[in-house]
This record gives structure tokens, sequence and C-alpha cells, in this order.
């Protein structure tokens, strides 16, 4: 059952260049949440009224405890930056479906702000993963993390780590190769992803991001161009905050 | 005991708090935070002959106080909509306002015959979206086409007849009045306001469709305004709404001469917001020692 409750902030510091690292109490959101879902923040100033969705990086169900890695794109998000341990913030969740374990030996990609929810993704899959991980540059924030749980590959746009250029010439450079494929970035490198997924022949599944109103599927902003009508208007048009944000690239155009 | 209950066009309201079309799909998706069968009614989303895509995305932009939105009335279609949404609606006992959406006079009739025989308590006419080519508020802007459209769709129409109009015209008692002459049980006001916004780092327009409507509580004093004339226009009812956010906002309506309230883009802010202005309204008529909500409304003259 989705809610939306205050929370308490734990802790928020600032791992990367604008890349803010947030822990909150989240209670009854926590327990029900799965990886690849995603929560709503609502910032305190009444003339943004929107709420931000943000990707769930970290969830401990048992302490009610969420992790949320987000970028500040805006006034929104700078507003959460500011936060620190023991301040409150609105939050409406658990938001969207979610990743599927399939138990098969996968390979995870992010990019950039996409990163993030892989990594609870990459420690919630029984066998352990590949990641391939794409930055702008050095600044590789949670790669440590990713190294304790999975084989971890990144690609730099400036070269500065790994390989230069994006994740799929990282995982070209490496030959890899893997049953199912799960990513989240921007929707080029998503294209590539896909484009990567039909090469290999396995199920690629990828997590989109759009302009949110609502959250929970009421307001119809967030589509995106499906293969197949939808469920819900009968069109060609899925929500991402409902029927996603996770779809099966074929599914979707891009 | 307070009495909450209005009568809107024939039809008794539990209260006057509605939802506003698009912002509450057909109530499920919000009945997992409030119970929709306590709203005055539920308004939902614009309903067609055949199903439509809606506009590219960017779809939505926010503003200050307020939104952008330019969904271009995605629906899924009277047929699904009669089989799904209906139901879904009755089986919770909620009070029903469909709003119907049309490019031509035609494909409003259609719809508005089709619902004819389904246990739908009143009709909203969108002749005022501003994000459909045609259609929509190109019927709105024009006294003649509103009161043309008013009587075709009044003709074959078995519920009450609101005509929800825009609010980008210059006199909008002129488009009242003619909705009036066309027959209409009730009006509905105001619609969005025809905005813009550019994204100046991609140096693009914030949204595909270049424009899109204001709502939210940016418009809200633009909102009252018109309400508040229109109520001085014409003797059928007016449902007010445009950025109302709190039982305060509704009250304002109310006192303007409001017979009802539709809460839209605050939904969004506090999906809970529908209940909290309801009991607000209440709380303010206890507080003021006032027993029926039919005393304020068009209390300020």
């Amino acid at each position: 059952m989705k809610k939306k409750i205050p929370c308490r902030v734990l802790e928020n510091k600032e791992i990367a260049k604008d890349i803010f690292d947030m822990r909150i109490d989240a209670k009854d959101i926590a327990k029900e949440a799965k990886c690849g879902q995603f929560v709503a923040l609502y910032s305190k100033d009444k003339s943004r009224m929107l709420p931000r969705p943000i990707s769930l990086c970290g969830i401990d169900r048992e302490k009610g405890e969420l992790r949320l890695v987000f970028r500040i794109a805006g006034a929104g998000t700078a507003e959460f930056a500011k936060l620190t341990a023991g301040d409150d913030i609105e939050v409406m969740g658990p938001l969207g479906n979610g990743f599927t374990d399939f138990g098969k030996k996968a390979i995870l990609f992010g990019g950039g702000i996409g990163i993030p929810p892989m990594l609870e993704l990459a420690k919630s899959l029984k066998e352990r993963p590949i990641v391939v991980l794409g930055y702008r540059d050095a600044e590789n924030f949670l790669a440590d993390e990713f190294a304790k749980v999975a084989d971890v590959y990144i690609a730099t746009d400036d070269g500065s780590v790994g390989t230069k250029g994006n994740v799929i010439d990282a995982a070209k450079a490496a030959g890899l190769k893997g049953e199912v494929i799960y990513a989240c970035g921007p929707t080029p490198m998503l294209r590539g992803v896909k484009a990567f997924g039909e090469e290999l022949c396995v199920p690629t599944y990828i997590s989109m991001e759009e302009k949110m109103a609502c959250g929970i599927g009421a307001c119809l902003a967030c589509v995106c161009k499906s293969k197949e009508t939808d469920e819900h208007t009968n069109v060609h048009n899925k929500r991402i905050c409902k029927e996603g944000p996770v779809f099966e690239a074929g599914e979707v155009e891009l | 005991m307070i009495n909450m209950s209005v009568d809107l066009a024939g039809v008794t309201l539990k209260n006057p708090v509605m939802t506003a079309s698009g912002t509450f799909g057909s109530g499920a998706e919000y009945n997992e935070f409030v119970d929709i069968s306590k709203l005055g009614a539920v308004v939902t989303k614009g309903v067609a002959n055949v199903p439509w895509p809606g506009n590219p995305t960017p779809r939505i932009a926010e503003v200050s106080s307020g939104m952008l939105n330019a969904i271009g009335l995605q629906n899924p279609g009277i047929d699904l909509f009669c089989k799904r949404d209906i139901p879904y609606l009755t089986e919770r006992n909620a009070t029903i306002m469909v709003n119907v959406c049309g490019h031509t006079t035609e494909e409003y009739v259609e719809v508005v015959e089709r619902l004819a025989n389904e246990p739908v308590d009143l009709l909203e006419i969108n002749i005022s979206c501003p994000n459909v080519k045609e259609g929509g508020i190109a019927f709105g802007q024009n006294p003649k086409a509103v009161e043309a459209i008013t009587a075709a769709v009044k003709a074959k129409a078995k519920q009450p007849v609101i005509m929800k109009l825009s609010p980008n015209v210059t006199d909008i008692t002129e488009t009242a009045k003619a909705a009036e002459a066309g027959g209409a049980d009730g009006l509905s006001l105001i619609n969005t306001l025809t905005g813009m916004k550019i994204d100046i780092n991609k140096r693009t327009f914030a949204l595909a469709n270049k424009t899109g409507g204001l709502s939210g509580p940016a418009i809200k004093p633009v909102a009252l305004r018109m309400v508040y004339q229109t109520v001085n226009a014409v003797r059928i009812p007016v449902i007010g709404m445009g950025g109302i956010a709190n039982a305060q906002d509704a009250l304002e309506f109310l006192m303007a001469g409001a017979k009802a309230v539709s809460i839209g883009t605050a939904n969004f802010a506090n999906p809970y917001v529908t209940m909290e202005v309801i009991n607000g309204i209440e709380d303010y008529l206890k507080k003021n020692n006032i027993s029926d909500i039919n005393d304020i409304i068009g209390c300020v003259k």
C-alpha cells in the first residue's frame, strides 16, 4: 500500500559534485519497497507543488530505512541537498514496479544518476553480477560499494578511469556476456543497452524516466511509447510511474 | 449536526468537494489514499468516442505555485470506460460526473448518447481544453459555438449537463450566458490558462506541445474573479475550480457563489487533500456556528 508520510533524515552527505547520499527513516515505505521502485519527495516550499521521483539506492527493511542517492537538478533537489540529520521530509512510496530476479547471470548497466538503483539490485541478486558503470570523469561515486558485490567495469566520458567512452564501449572491450541485462541511465545509453541485449539475444530490462506530476498513474504525464496497447488507455502509452519504471526493452520505443 | 450536502442541478451531493477532471483518473489511483465514496463527486478524466493517444512528452512542467500540462486528453475511449471505469466507481458508491471530450459536435454527442443509460450522475462537457488542435477550446472561445454544442448535447443527454468553460476569453460571462441559452444545467470554471515555459539550458520549450494549460494556486485569484462574475451573470449553478489547495481556498469559491468546488493540481502535492478540504470546511462551519453549508454559498455579494 502506497502512503505519503513525513520521514526523518538520518544522514545526508555529498559523495561527488552535486551528488547527495541521504538515508531516511521511511518506516512502512521501506518495509514494502522492492529494488527498482522509487519514492516521491516533496518540497517544503509550497510554490514547488510537484513531488520529485527519486530511485532507491538502498533498502533496509528491518530498520525501515531507505537510502536515496540523487543529483541536484534544480531548486527542489537543491533543497533536499540542504537537509541534515534530524530534519523531516514528506515521502510517498513505494512507487512503480521494480526489478525481478530471474536467478541468472546478469549484466547491470548504470549511467550517471541511473547508477544508484543498480546498487540495491546488485546486492539483492542471488548470483554475483557483472556491473558496468558510466561516469563523466574520475568522480566514481558508489563504485567501491559495487566492487564488494559485483565484478565492476567502468567507462568515463573523459577516459580518466576505465574505458574512454560509454558503458557499451566498456562491455564490448571486455567481451562481457550474461543471461539477462538490467539498466538505468539516460535515454541514449538505454538505446545502446537495448541494441547490446539484442546482439546477445538476452532479455533486457531498462528503468525509464520522464517528467512526472502525480507519481501514481492518474495524470498520464510520464508515458512512454509501447509496442503493445497499454492496459490503462488502450493506446500505446505505458505509464512509467505505474507500469514502469522497469520495462522489458522490447516493450518500449526509445 | 452540520449539513454539508448541496443540490447541484437536481443532484444531491454529500458535500460540495469534487475532483477536477484530468487530475484524478477515474478514481482508482487515489482510492489508495482517500475513500472516494466520501467525495461530493468524482469527476473523471475526459473520455472521447474512441481512445486518444494524447501528446508527445514532456507533457508537464512545474512553474511557481503551479504547473503547465499538455497531456492532450489521452483516454481509453467510451467502450472501455463504460466497461471498467463506471463499474469501479459504482461498486464503491461514488457519485460520478463524467467529463466528455471530442473534436467535433458529433463526437461529443456520440459519447453523451453512450452514457445515456449508464449509472452516471452528471455530465461535464469539456469545450475548453487548450491542448488539442480541434474541438476543445475551439468550441469554448466562441459564444455561438458554445450555445450550439450545448444545445446539441442537451438534446441527447439523460443526465444534467455541466459545460466546462475556458478562461482564455475576454469576457467569460459571454460564453457562460451562451451555455445557459443552449440549455446547460450548470457550468464548471475555470479550465486552465494557456501558458508557456522555456528550458534555457536546452534552449527549447519545456513542453513538447510548446504551450500548455496553467493550473495550481497561481491561477486562483483569476479563477475566483471569473466564478464571481459568472455567478452574477447566469441563473444556473456554477462549480468553481482553479488553484484550490485547502479549505480556505474552497470557502472563498463557495462564498463567491459556487455551488460546489473541484480540486485538481493540489492532489499531486497532497493525495489526501480532498478529505482535508471537506473536514476543513466542516470545521469552519462548526467554529462559526453555521449549521448548513448552503448558508455560506454566495454570502459575499
